[in-house]
């Protein structure tokens, strides 16, 4: 568990590290203050209003292009009106811009002139000094100009493109020419023409030779993922996939073999700069774990860091856009027969069993709801469903609204704790979370005593007795049952600090008792109140001469 | 508005300058009045180039966001769509165009400016919605590098790493490389590229080959930055997974820093003058601008959050000590003197005002307990402690179902500082994770084990120590209030990227080959041959200039180490930052995680 506050502190002082604090904690504070104090008594002296850059109250200045922009939309659309619903909703945002009480602009007040409230701003004064001579012509480079025949070579087709000149990429009917072409893009790293040409190969290919050809050209496939996905292609892209997925199915466990990687990184680096082409299982092999101190290939980028999604991935991505959890339930259950990687299939798996189990849990509750015959939701009316909520909040809500269900019952809690393993740990913050929440101080006492063999109780906390208080004392309970778990915080320190915090006074006498010591009993006696129980367990303990002090 | 751009050794203004007058040729193509339809993402960006005054003088007369449904029905003669290239808003455009009223007169001409890049794809996809002849003006405007501030440039791509190591789509790596181009019109051809990394490799050779392709670009303008240091964010993983503790990083950390704007909570800004006791709280929340600009932030924002409450004290004295002078003031000519120094002085109270109550709400957060907890760990992780277990703290948080985001910050920073994690512990988080917060987010781990932030430990062998050790990664001894090392951004971890950018200045990279060799990617050298004539002769004790890209993203706690360097007295090397994206911990996972929402059409 993490380190008591107090030993933190001590740590931070005697060893190495440094905390982020202020060296002098009220001198800082009292620094902030003294400004603070400064310039609230200014204000009386300067009336602040006058002569100063205007600024909206989002505290753009006046003049601005964004203020601008809700200045001049405000204006016109009130003589819109009735014409256009959409509009005006639109529009309606506006309705609390006219307040432009008028505050500072920082810059503005720096300079310490008067500035007029008006449009023009510094810069434009500036626009006429000799700035302007020495910049040069940076727009058309001359070669824009040179020559117009249409007889452009792959490279020039490409550069021209670059320039955003439009070009007809119709004369390039030879497969080999198009590849060139193609290549010629991808040398060129602007993905805008790359696009272009795949768009036109897309075209004027067949299906097979396009995949083909692109499977040895990693960086043009990334395009067409990518360009697919944004046209919504979802056809034409899983087809892709799985034409690069069939040459490969060995790959997909490969991931994890690490004396594989080291062998296809030398193949790549021993190949050069341009022409380092891995086979795509390979790349695959490597893609997700391209390392970040050293294990990466040094030249071959663009094949080795073109992670491609995987096919798996990109569908279960799907189920996103299925509003319907009838059918998003159906969808996941489709998804746990493809090849993910070991680990991500039992997550999958899992997620798929979690919307099965909401998709009844909820029924069944939204039926008790309206029935209105459980107490319990009579009592504290659902806020939301549950469906498609994380495991562990639907684990705090069957904790809340199931928790003595039997175990057979797909809503009761141990049931979701054995179905999903969820870890000890998780399962009794979340139940603790949840039966305080509700005040149900027996079942919290319950979550942490152990019985032995023998018959003998025990408490015992996997998440340790100093967060059970913290979460206790976040829901307001009393401090008789606060006590009782402060008083089993195993750090003694910790434990002092808690109940000094919480008022457990029993705990705090009790542990100074134990310590022997007199001088912070004696200390303690003022924060009780007088002439209470503790004050008179206090002085008792004080009287007894059985007790060896220590001080 | 831009005065801080030109406040850094090299002047940015002219970049900035370069951008407007391209948007003003745009718009002076599209003749009469115009109304300009927005990607929202944009103007954030644009805003830091232009405002809506430049816009007005070249006759747009209405501004709207991007949204389905009929354009609103301002009187203009040109419509002009400012878009980045995708296709979902293409869909939107094309509801747009198909919903425009044919009959009315006089028709409305229809544009599109494509920020950064025209794209074939959107323009195909326009095509077949029957749309793409509706456009007169098919542009692009090249917003490739925006200037943030006196030294820092960033593309504001915020799915670069995402592309780039899970889509294996280099696009925005072009784009760096052509911003890179336009840079170095603009100041000089920069003679010595060094980097290290992959897409560092990449976006070097995309230089050379496109100054191979222009020959025209060979420039005669006297070089400004001496050397080129591009470093890829897989080198360094680490970083930006741990808490930025210095003033910046950490309003970053917590409230996130948009485009140099920062949303606040209102409630510490509300103005308190007598007599209005009962007015209502405003409810919206405060926007500053936070850049260079402003004197007091530029003096704090890098500092170790600890060292801000004295600086704010000294600045606190001071200021009511001027104001005390008032009493003073005597003669007619002392009042005057005193009255014109009121605008100054009045502004130095407001910063101080709004500074101190930011100090405020991050110091709530910095002194919880919680804080505390997730620093101790992170600080355990780096500086090697028990990294090869299952983490208390980590299990804890994800019994109380702490933001996801956090766990897996955690999660990852444990696997890089472990060089992986034994498969057991790896399968019992993901477990956990999976348990707590739903099955769907394998996707999400997944995607984190395909970036390398998150995977088994594959050889047995620990590189981590190694590297923490050789390029002193954990610093013991690190001062806080007047620091004499990098570390001091990290409370006591120097971050890697810069450590890298460091040696490279002095002693060089031959040093630590070993190292270099165990982190991920090629490190290479490349030289541009200069004209004779801009071969630059040094002046005694001039220092270097050294333009750092971070492919893949930047925390401002780096930014602030860079600048540490720069101002070392005896460093020799003035930094210049440029990236990607301006990322912290929290942004970065964001964007590595599976979008779990079914798209909105």
């Amino acid at each position: 568990m993490s380190r008591a506050r107090a030993d933190e502190e001590e740590y931070w002082h005697s060893s190495k590290f440094r905390a982020f604090t202020f060296d002098d904690e009220d001198d800082e504070l009292s620094q902030l203050k003294e400004s603070k104090r400064a310039v609230n008594s200014l204000r009386d002296i300067v009336d602040d209003d006058d002569d100063l850059e205007r600024v909206s109250w989002s505290g753009e200045p006046v003049g601005s292009i964004s203020w601008s922009i809700k200045e001049t939309a405000s204006s016109s659309t009130s003589s819109l009106e009735g014409h256009d619903s959409s509009l005006q909703k639109g529009s309606s945002s506006y309705a609390a811009f006219p307040k432009q009480a008028s505050s500072y602009s920082l810059s503005s007040l720096f300079k310490g002139r008067n500035k007029l409230p008006s449009f023009q701003s510094l810069s434009d004064a500036l626009s006429d000094t000799g700035v302007k001579n020495y910049a040069p012509e940076l727009r058309r480079p001359r070669a824009e100009y040179k020559d117009y025949s249409s007889d452009w070579s792959p490279k020039d087709t490409v550069i021209r493109m670059q320039r955003g000149k439009v070009c007809s990429l119709e004369r390039f009917r030879s497969l080999q020419d198009k590849l060139v072409l193609l290549d010629e893009a991808v040398a060129g790293h602007d993905g805008n023409v790359i696009t272009a040409v795949l768009i036109f190969l897309k075209r004027t290919l067949r299906r097979e030779i396009l995949f083909r050809e692109l499977e040895v050209r990693q960086v043009a496939l990334c395009h067409l993922i990518h360009f697919l996905k944004e046209t919504g292609e979802q056809k034409f892209l899983l087809d892709l996939l799985r034409f690069l997925d069939r040459t490969e199915e060995v790959a997909v466990s490969i991931p994890r073999r690490r004396s594989s990687l080291f062998s296809v990184k030398r193949e790549c680096s021993g190949q050069g700069d341009v022409g380092c082409r891995v086979s795509s299982s390979q790349a695959r092999a490597l893609h997700p774990h391209f390392s970040l101190w050293g294990l990466v290939p040094s030249k071959s980028m663009r094949t080795d860091c073109a992670p491609f999604p995987s096919l798996q991935l990109s569908q279960y991505r799907e189920h996103l856009n299925i509003q319907d959890v009838e059918k998003r339930r159906e969808f996941l259950k489709g998804c746990i027969g493809l090849p993910f990687s070991a680990e991500d299939t039992s997550h999958i798996q899992d997620h798929y069993t979690l919307l099965e189990r909401q998709i009844i849990i909820e029924a069944n509750d939204r039926h008790l709801e309206t029935a209105g015959q459980s107490e319990i939701f009579r009592k504290y009316p659902r806020k939301a469903s549950i469906l498609n909520m994380p495991l562990v909040t639907t684990l705090f809500y069957s904790c809340f609204y199931h928790y003595t269900e039997a175990e057979g019952m797909f809503s009761s809690p141990t049931n979701l704790k054995k179905t999903f393993k969820i870890p000890d740990k998780q399962y009794v913050l979340t139940a603790l979370a949840a039966r305080a929440k509700l005040r149900a101080w027996d079942d919290v006492d319950a979550l942490f005593t152990t019985k032995n063999w023998l018959g003998y109780t025990k408490k015992k906390a996997p998440i340790g007795f100093h967060r059970v208080v913290e979460i206790l004392q976040r829901n307001n309970a009393p401090v008789q049952v606060l006590q009782e778990y402060v008083r089993l915080v195993e750090d003694v320190e910790t434990r002092l600090n808690l109940a000094t915090k919480y008022k457990c006074h029993d705990v705090v006498i009790e542990t100074y008792r134990d310590l022997k010591d007199r001088v912070q009993l004696t200390a303690y006696k003022c924060k009780v109140e007088r002439g209470s129980a503790e004050e008179e367990k206090i002085n008792s303990i004080l009287n007894n001469m059985q007790i060896r002090w220590k001080n | 508005m831009a005065a801080h751009l030109s406040s850094g050794r090299v002047n940015l203004t002219a970049l900035r300058e370069a951008g407007r007058r391209e948007l003003r040729e745009f718009l002076d193509k599209c003749a009469g009045s115009k109304a300009i339809v927005w990607d929202e993402y944009l103007t954030g960006p644009f805003g830091l180039i232009a405002q809506y005054s430049l816009l007005k003088e070249h006759e747009v007369e209405k501004m709207f966001t991007l949204k389905p449904g009929r354009l609103p029905q301002a009187d203009v003669k040109n419509i002009i769509f400012f878009v980045r290239p995708k296709l979902e808003l293409m869909d939107i455009i094309t509801d747009n165009v198909l919903r425009e009223d044919r009959g009315r007169s006089p028709q409305r001409d229809f544009h599109i400016l494509f920020v950064p890049r025209r794209s074939l794809l959107c323009e195909q996809w326009l095509k077949e919605q029957g749309v793409l002849g509706s456009f007169i003006h098919r542009e692009q405007y090249s917003l490739d590098l925006i200037p943030f501030d006196g030294d820092l440039l960033s593309m504001e791509s915020e799915s670069a790493f995402k592309e780039c190591y899970l889509e294996s789509d280099q696009t925005s790596l072009y784009h760096a490389a052509k911003g890179l181009m336009t840079l170095q019109a603009l100041y000089g051809t920069i003679p010595q590229i060094f980097g290290k990394g992959e897409c560092a490799r990449h976006v070097a050779n995309m230089m050379i080959r496109m100054k191979r392709e222009f020959p025209g670009s060979q420039n005669s303008i006297f070089p400004v930055f001496d050397t080129l240091l591009l470093l890829d964010r897989n080198v360094d993983l680490l970083t930006p997974l741990a808490t930025q503790l210095t003033y910046e990083g950490l309003i970053d950390e917590i409230y996130g820093i948009q485009n140099t704007y920062v949303k606040l909570p209102p409630e510490k800004f509300a103005p308190k003058k007598q007599g209005e006791g009962g007015k209502d709280l405003p409810t919206e929340p405060k926007k500053l601008q936070l850049n260079s600009a402003e004197e007091l932030y530029a003096e704090i924002r890098d500092k170790n959050f600890n060292a801000v409450g004295s600086v704010l004290s000294k600045k606190a004295k001071i200021i009511s000590a001027a104001f005390e002078e008032r009493h003073h003031a005597k003669t007619v000519g002392e009042i005057k003197q005193f009255v014109s120094q009121l605008p100054h002085m009045q502004a130095a109270r407001s910063s101080l005002a709004n500074h101190t109550s930011i100090a405020e709400l991050i110091k709530d957060i910095t002194t919880s307990e919680d804080f505390f907890d997730n620093l101790t760990v992170e600080q355990e992780f780096m500086s090697g402690i028990d990294t090869d277990k299952v983490n208390n703290y980590i299990e804890d948080c994800i019994a109380q179902k702490h933001p996801l985001i956090k766990i897996l910050r955690l999660v990852c920073l444990q696997s890089i500082c472990n060089s992986g994690l034994k498969q057991k512990v790896l399968d019992y988080y993901k477990r956990e994770i999976l348990q707590t917060y739903g099955y769907e987010h394998i996707l999400t781990l997944n995607n984190l084990e395909k970036a390398g932030l998150l995977k088994p430990q594959t050889s047995g062998r620990n590189n981590y120590p190694t590297i923490r050790k050789t390029l002193r990664l954990w610093m013991d001894d690190v001062n806080e209030q007047n620091p004499n090392d990098i570390s001091y951004v990290y409370s006591g971890y120097a971050p890697l990227s810069v450590r890298l950018a460091q040696l490279l200045a002095r002693p060089g990279w031959r040093s630590i080959e070993e190292v270099l060799k165990m982190l991920p990617g090629p490190h290479f050298e490349e030289r541009q041959q200069l004209p004779t004539g801009l071969q630059k002769k040094r002046q005694h004790g001039e220092n270097r200039v050294t333009l750092v890209f971070f492919l893949g993203g930047v925390t401002y706690a780096e930014i602030a180490a860079l600048r540490f360097l720069s101002q070392m007295e005896d460093g020799g090397t003035e930094y210049v930052i440029a990236t990607t994206k301006l990322i912290n911990g929290t942004s970065w996972i964001k964007s590595l995680m599976e979008k779990l929402e079914p798209a909105p059409f």
